[in-house]
């Protein structure tokens, strides 16, 4: 199937060089952090972790999302969902696939990385987030392969992966939980215990990720001839929109426990995110940015006129996605270390190394995600086998 | 073409370098004939059920600037020093009273504490968060109540240090050999992308000595001794005077006492 | 099949590129270097006799090392009884105070490379070279 892929036409392999081009970047820049250690990132005694573990955190979610979609495919038989439920979990594989990527690139010693599966520790969260999202891959892997290899048979697929698409969807809840509880266990860290976390993260997984695949939907269809109809999207987007609310309401129900209380040790990181704190306020723009957009995508969607008009729900999606990025990829991670345990002020913020590294993983997920969707495309004859030649651009006819 | 065809290669390619993979790392037996000598433990090393320290911040007042304990460990356990803060690798330093002690600062502290800095390190946690959350027991607390460090384990995921409130772990962020000013050959260095932090100079324990910090305070502000020993000296001061601990509301069961 | 031509040239060239430690070695003198360590030293043995240590050092660090530092054993006793500490740098380098000619010349030749430990265990008690 993967032969798919390797042809393309002129935008086709213009995208993949980029993407390429991004990547080796990427690795460049990884070289010069294996060289020099981690001191090339922005992080520092009092801010431990930063750019790499938020967007880990943030990738986590988004491939939990795709029990958005399956669950309601799978278990209520909501036929609409029929051609989506591959494309989530294709996302779910390279986002997972970048997450892994973004704790190795974080660790101090990632070559002793085996020393997580040689010395198992049950009390660690890390042991457990390292077996849920290595389990969540295989899954999906398995469960991905055979459900395509048997569309482009014409076949249904065979009933023993019923029971592990089944086990996927607890799975999926499982590893964000397994991500939240990395944080709300620690005590040292008074912005990050809170039993909320893991629902608020459930909430914003599962807004972002339905929001990236709307988008993509709204993508490929514009590139190629897929067409899931309106049904689909539009419940995707209800989706959204019921996420969106209840992780705006998680974030009230934390703004007012803090602010009532007005316990110094809590009040400081959220005076840090959106007043600043020791006159540090780098943060501060940002945090209201998100608030913003997230209020301005509920907006978009609650109204049912804005949200059946694609466009708008283009916007609304974008908003969604950029909102709650820069909540879980840029605020969450560095406030629960500032203030220190201390109570010094440090700021945080990625160098150009960090950056480009990043950009670079995100550049392996978007190549995964592209190879996929080429892939699943072509089997399903939306997307014509185009071969360029010599003598010019062959459209071969599309073989199902 | 009969028999296998590209996808059954490529598949039995992958399980195969996985299976090989997963028996290399699975496979490795630990070699038997080395451990088969006798061990025995040292001349006179210090030993004790629960170690714990008192520190005396009436007398360290007393000593005004003083640093010796500091540089003292610094030195023993070639601690490096670096220009800027970001990189900066510390084991025991002074902080101010109201950032060592929150829950007891107030506007109107009496003038001498809240002018001083308070010795701050690992406090050797009973309960140790650090040792909760580490993936590859890298770090763990000994019998004797040392939260022990394991620099060849580490893989540098710095969880331990999230999970520290009082921030008494360091994280190598480069290389730090060029950084240490005079080497001891008493204790190795660390190589960059691992934790570090105070050990209670577990190695001078081992040899008889007490640890660096408490020999090297002249005002006796420093004590080291046996919890569980009812006639040790930190025993003998906790009896006598009125003890704080750095936020004990965690039920982290801190080991070092402060005497205020 | 198609392209026979083709497929055996690739064949053969994957051969021999994947020959060429084999080969290029043979052909250069590298193959007649054989590492020569020098033992330069007052002591009269080692920790273990020399057979166990030429062929299993590493395994006598690795578990020095853990009993060291996982369990707070620091003393050996050797085939004859004789007391050591446990120290990479103040008892096995010690003696073999020659890292150069002693253990850089097989692990040079071996492209064992240098082992990790230099990173941190000082090579001679005099401090960092």
């Amino acid at each position: 199937m993967i032969e798919k892929a390797l042809v393309g036409d002129k935008k086709y392999w213009g995208w993949i060089a980029f993407l390429l081009l991004v990547i080796f970047v990427g690795f460049l820049f990884y070289l010069r952090q294996l060289n020099q250690g981690l001191t090339v990132t922005g992080l520092s005694r009092d801010v431990t972790w930063g750019f790499y573990i938020a967007q880990f955190t943030f990738l986590v979610g988004v491939a939990a999302s795709a029990v958005m979609v399956v669950l309601p495919y799978y278990l209520h038989n909501y036929k609409a969902f029929g051609k989506l439920t591959i494309l989530g979990e294709f996302i779910a594989v390279s986002s997972v696939i970048m997450c892994m990527l973004f704790v190795f690139v974080d660790m101090g010693q990632p070559f002793r990385g085996l020393n997580i599966i040689l010395h198992p520790t049950p009390n660690s969260l890390m042991f457990w987030d390292l077996f849920v999202l290595s389990g969540y891959l295989i899954l999906n892997v398995l469960i991905s392969r055979v459900t395509l290899d048997s569309e482009r048979k014409g076949i249904a697929p065979p009933k023993w992966i019923k029971p592990f698409i089944i086990i996927s969807i607890p799975w999926a809840i499982s590893i964000h939980t397994v991500t939240a509880f990395l944080y709300s266990g620690l005590a040292a860290r008074s912005f990050w215990m809170t039993a909320v976390l893991a629902p608020r993260f459930l909430a914003s997984a599962f807004s972002s990720g339905p929001a990236l695949l709307i988008l993509l939907v709204f993508v490929i269809r514009k590139l190629t001839r897929f067409d899931p109809g309106r049904e689909p999207v539009q419940k995707l987007a209800l989706i959204v929109t019921y996420a969106m609310c209840l992780n705006l309401f998680l974030i009230l129900m934390e703004f007012f426990t803090v602010l009532y209380s007005s316990v110094p040790e809590h009040v400081h990181h959220f005076q840090y995110l959106f007043l600043g704190l020791d006159g540090k306020t780098t943060l501060v723009p940002w945090m209201w940015t998100s608030m913003a957009l997230a209020i301005a995508s509920i907006i978009l969607l609650v109204n049912p006129k804005t949200r059946r008009h694609e466009t708008f729900l283009g916007v609304a999606c974008v908003t969604v996605f950029v909102s709650i990025w820069i909540d879980k990829g840029l605020g969450m991670v560095v406030t629960g270390f500032v203030p220190s345990p201390l109570g010094a002020v440090t700021e945080y913020w990625p160098t150009l190394t960090e950056v480009f590294i990043s950009l670079g993983i995100y550049g392996i997920g978007a190549l995964l995600v592209t190879i996929f969707y080429k892939m699943t495309l072509s089997i399903r004859g939306d997307i014509p086998q185009v071969r360029e030649t010599l003598t010019g651009t062959e459209v071969q006819p599309t073989a199902k | 073409m009969s028999g296998i065809d590209r996808r059954k290669f490529l598949t039995i390619a992958g399980l195969s370098a996985a299976a090989a993979i997963g028996r290399k790392t699975l496979g490795q037996t630990p070699s038997s004939s080395a451990s088969d000598w006798a061990r025995l433990p040292e001349e006179n090393p210090l030993t004790a059920h629960r170690w714990a320290m008192v520190v005396d911040l009436k007398k360290c007042r007393e000593e005004g600037d003083c640093t010796k304990c500091i540089e003292a460990c610094h030195l023993a356990h070639n601690v490096p020093r670096f220009d800027n803060p970001k990189d900066e690798i510390k084991w025991i330093w002074k902080e101010e009273y109201e950032s060592a002690f929150p829950m007891q600062e107030h506007h109107f502290v009496q003038k001498d504490l809240n002018r001083q800095h308070v010795l701050v390190f690992c406090n050797h946690c009973d309960n140790p968060p650090c040792v909760r959350v580490c993936p590859t027991k890298s770090t763990w607390r000994r019998d004797d109540g040392i939260v022990m460090m394991d620099m060849h384990r580490c893989i540098g995921c710095r969880y331990c240090v999230a999970a520290c409130p009082y921030g008494s772990r360091s994280f190598n962020w480069r290389d730090p050999r060029p950084f240490i000013e005079k080497a001891t050959a008493d204790f190795p260095t660390r190589s960059r992308g691992v934790v570090e932090k105070c050990n209670f100079c577990a190695e001078r324990l081992s040899r008889g000595q007490l640890p660096a910090c408490v020999e090297a305070c002249e005002a006796g502000a420093l004590t080291f001794g046996d919890l569980e020993d009812p006639d040790s000296p930190v025993r003998e001061l906790l009896s006598r005077n009125f003890t704080i601990r750095r936020k004990p509301n965690l039920g982290t069961q801190p080991e070092v006492y402060y005497i205020v | 099949m198609h392209d026979t031509g083709k497929i055996l040239l690739g064949v053969i060239i994957f051969l021999v590129l994947v020959t060429v430690p084999v080969w290029y070695n043979a052909a250069s003198d590298r193959a007649d270097v054989v590492p020569d360590p020098k033992i330069i030293t007052t002591a009269d043995q080692c920790v273990m006799p020399t057979d166990y240590m030429r062929e299993a050092h590493m395994d006598l660090l690795d578990d020095w090392r853990d009993k060291v530092v996982r369990e707070g054993i620091r003393v050996h006793t050797s085939h004859d009884g004789k007391k050591y500490n446990m120290s990479l740098t103040n008892t096995c380098m010690d003696c073999h105070s020659n890292k150069a000619d002693f253990c850089d010349e097989c692990h040079d030749y071996s492209a064992v490379g240098q082992p990790y430990c230099w990173d941190c265990h000082l090579e001679t008690k005099e401090g960092i070279q």
